[in-house]
């Protein structure tokens, strides 16, 4: 199996990546051998196996739904690029396409 | 005396009996900082003046007899994935190159409760992704035991420190090996926990399903010591159960009779370097002399681990990467419109290894591909860890090698990623079954460093501990140093 450059590219757009033409064409060898290599799992029968998605054995870690204040919310929205008034300004969104 | 070659435990009895101070401690690491990090390139970032002034705070602590924690005083290097409040924290990539964290990164946190002196942040592969720190966004990372050779990786830098003694101990991270291999490749002890065991809060996600963080020494009673104050529960990472810590330093002091070893079949393959084979084999002998018994023992589905792993691994970094966006912190290249700024920030912050993982991954989990990839992988995990309870119901601890070769050179894997994810072959198995994994050094091959690593139950650190500790009761390989000029 090998990716084309189509679905490279789509991939990439998915994933919010701009590629160069160089690294396209890098991406689609590399790519194609790891997943090749991972064929190795198709040969294995799991259809009775559970899934592991976390080996923690915990689920639903409850607390009371309190406000616990940081302290630092100035120092984190500090931390973005473009701020003012206590928040993280961003371009506007819905006039994109 | 070289006050910087001193194990943990030898820097706090000196410390305590008022032989040295903390200053003339912290000193004597900077100055072989200055002497070598120019050859080696362990660290990223220095704190010269914090550190000093936490020395003397120390210092005159000591001087008043107050009460001081074991840690307060003793320099330690950070992997620059852990956070440190105004203390710049890259993650070894450019798209943070800037970036100076307001917190502190749970495990930083109680070093700083104890007095740590922390000396700066230590060089890794970009967000902990790669087995050779040579995926540093800044520059690679050399092995002070032959500088054309990598240190391992991902936390390549903080291994390096201290095998040229640098610091007293360091702290790492480990997903598939990250500190076993580098331990291995430098010659020193790390400690790869269970997953859950140390909180994992203000440290850099990678794959949070397998992410641990842990201890590198120059033995393996420092790293018991530390390990006392890092586990436990927190309630800002939800994935550690509040599960009693051990007294890992009184409980490596038992001898290992009677206790039953395993040695897995599969990890002796074909293509593995002689040296590796015989420094186990060799490990073998000397526990059964110590009085355990070596028992073979089959991991039969060890072979899907690679795959396996390196589907998880890509899933989810294609998931914890989209917060490099350019929006909250780090790099922003602002062009026309949102698009604009995700694209480009992205495309000039990120390296090629995480650029190739997010590809890999945004795939595996793409529609039409995700039972055939993620879902396949999930299951495939479950027989790994499955063949590990199986195991573990015969013997105490797991013996194996940590890598098939000594440290490679530099740039030798770094073209072929398929070749350099292969590497992992003998670390990922234990990092999907979420158990512990401790290696010690155990000889060398063709001069090489090579370690061996111990493979415990889920929380049974201080079984895998005792056996690093006793074995290192009996042997020397891990007071050897290597000779930098």
């Amino acid at each position: 199996m090998k990716l084309t450059k189509q679905e490279v590219e789509h991939i990439a757009t998915l994933a919010r990546l701009r590629l160069t033409e160089e690294e396209k064409e890098k991406y689609s060898e590399q790519l194609s051998a790891i997943l090749n290599y991972m064929e190795k799992l198709s040969s294995v029968d799991t259809a009775a196996v559970e899934p592991t998605s976390q080996v923690t054995g915990l689920t639903n870690i409850m607390r009371e739904d309190e406000v616990i204040e940081s302290g630092i919310e100035k120092e984190l929205v500090d931390c973005a690029p473009d701020k003012g008034l206590g928040f993280v300004k961003i371009p506007k969104v819905f006039e994109n396409k | 005396m070289e006050l910087n070659k001193l194990t943990l435990l030898e820097s706090f009895t000196g410390l305590r009996e008022k032989k040295f101070s903390s200053e003339e401690l912290t000193r004597a690491c900077f100055d072989n900082i200055n002497k070598f990090d120019d050859q080696v390139k362990a660290f990223i970032t220095l704190d010269k003046a914090g550190a000093l002034a936490q020395a003397k705070a120390v210092d005159q602590k000591l001087k008043n007899d107050e009460g001081v924690s074991p840690l307060a005083g003793i320099p330690v290097a950070v992997k620059d994935l852990f956070c440190t409040a105004g203390l710049r924290t890259t993650g070894a990539s450019k798209i943070l190159e800037n970036y100076v964290p307001p917190f502190d990164a749970t495990a930083v946190k109680i070093l700083k409760d104890n007095d740590a002196v922390i000396l700066g942040k230590t060089n890794c592969d970009e967000f902990a992704m790669g087995g050779s720190t040579e995926n540093s966004g800044f520059f690679p990372t050399h092995n002070p035991w032959d500088l054309e050779r990598v240190p391992g990786g991902s936390s390549g830098g903080s291994a390096a420190a201290i095998a040229a003694d640098m610091c007293i101990y360091s702290l790492g991270t480990d997903t598939g090996g990250s500190i076993r291999q580098p331990a291995s490749y430098c010659s020193i002890s790390g400690l790869k926990v269970s997953y859950g065991r140390v909180s994992r809060y203000g440290v850099m996600a990678m794959t949070s399903s397998l992410d641990t963080i842990g201890p590198f020494g120059k033995n393996v009673e420092d790293i018991a010591l530390i390990l006392k104050y890092l586990a436990g529960r927190d309630v800002k990472d939800s994935t550690t159960p509040d599960i009693e810590v051990d007294n890992y330093s009184e409980e490596i002091k038992k001898d290992i009779k009677g206790l039953k070893i395993g040695l897995p079949k599969e990890y002796f393959i074909e293509g593995m370097d002689e040296g590796v084979r015989q420094v186990v084999l060799e490990a073998a002998k000397k526990f059964e002399e110590l009085g355990a018994e070596i028992v073979d023992i089959s991991l039969p589905h060890s072979e899907l681990a690679i795959a396996t792993y390196y589907i998880i691994v890509p899933s989810e970094v294609s998931s914890n990467m989209a917060r490099y966006d350019g929006i909250k912190y780090g790099l922003s290249k602002r062009g026309k419109d949102l698009l604009d700024i995700y694209l480009d920030s992205r495309a000039e912050g990120l390296g090629k290894e995480v650029k190739r993982r997010v590809m890999i991954g945004t795939y595996a989990l793409s529609a039409g591909y995700y039972d055939a990839y993620y879902k396949k992988a999930m299951q495939t995990r479950t027989l790994v860890k499955r063949d590990f309870e199986n195991a573990f119901e015969k013997v105490d601890v797991i013996l194996t090698p940590v890598a098939p070769t000594p440290p490679f050179k530099l740039g030798e894997n770094i073209n072929d990623p398929l070749k350099m994810y292969l590497e992992d072959v003998f670390t990922t198995p234990a990092s999907l079954a979420g158990i512990c994994g401790l290696v010690v050094p155990a000889g060398f091959s063709n001069n090489l460093p090579v370690g061996i690593q111990l493979l415990g139950k889920r929380f049974d650190e201080k079984t895998v501990l005792r056996v690093g500790h006793q074995y290192q009761l009996a042997t020397g390989w891990h007071k050897q140093k290597p000779v930098l000029k």
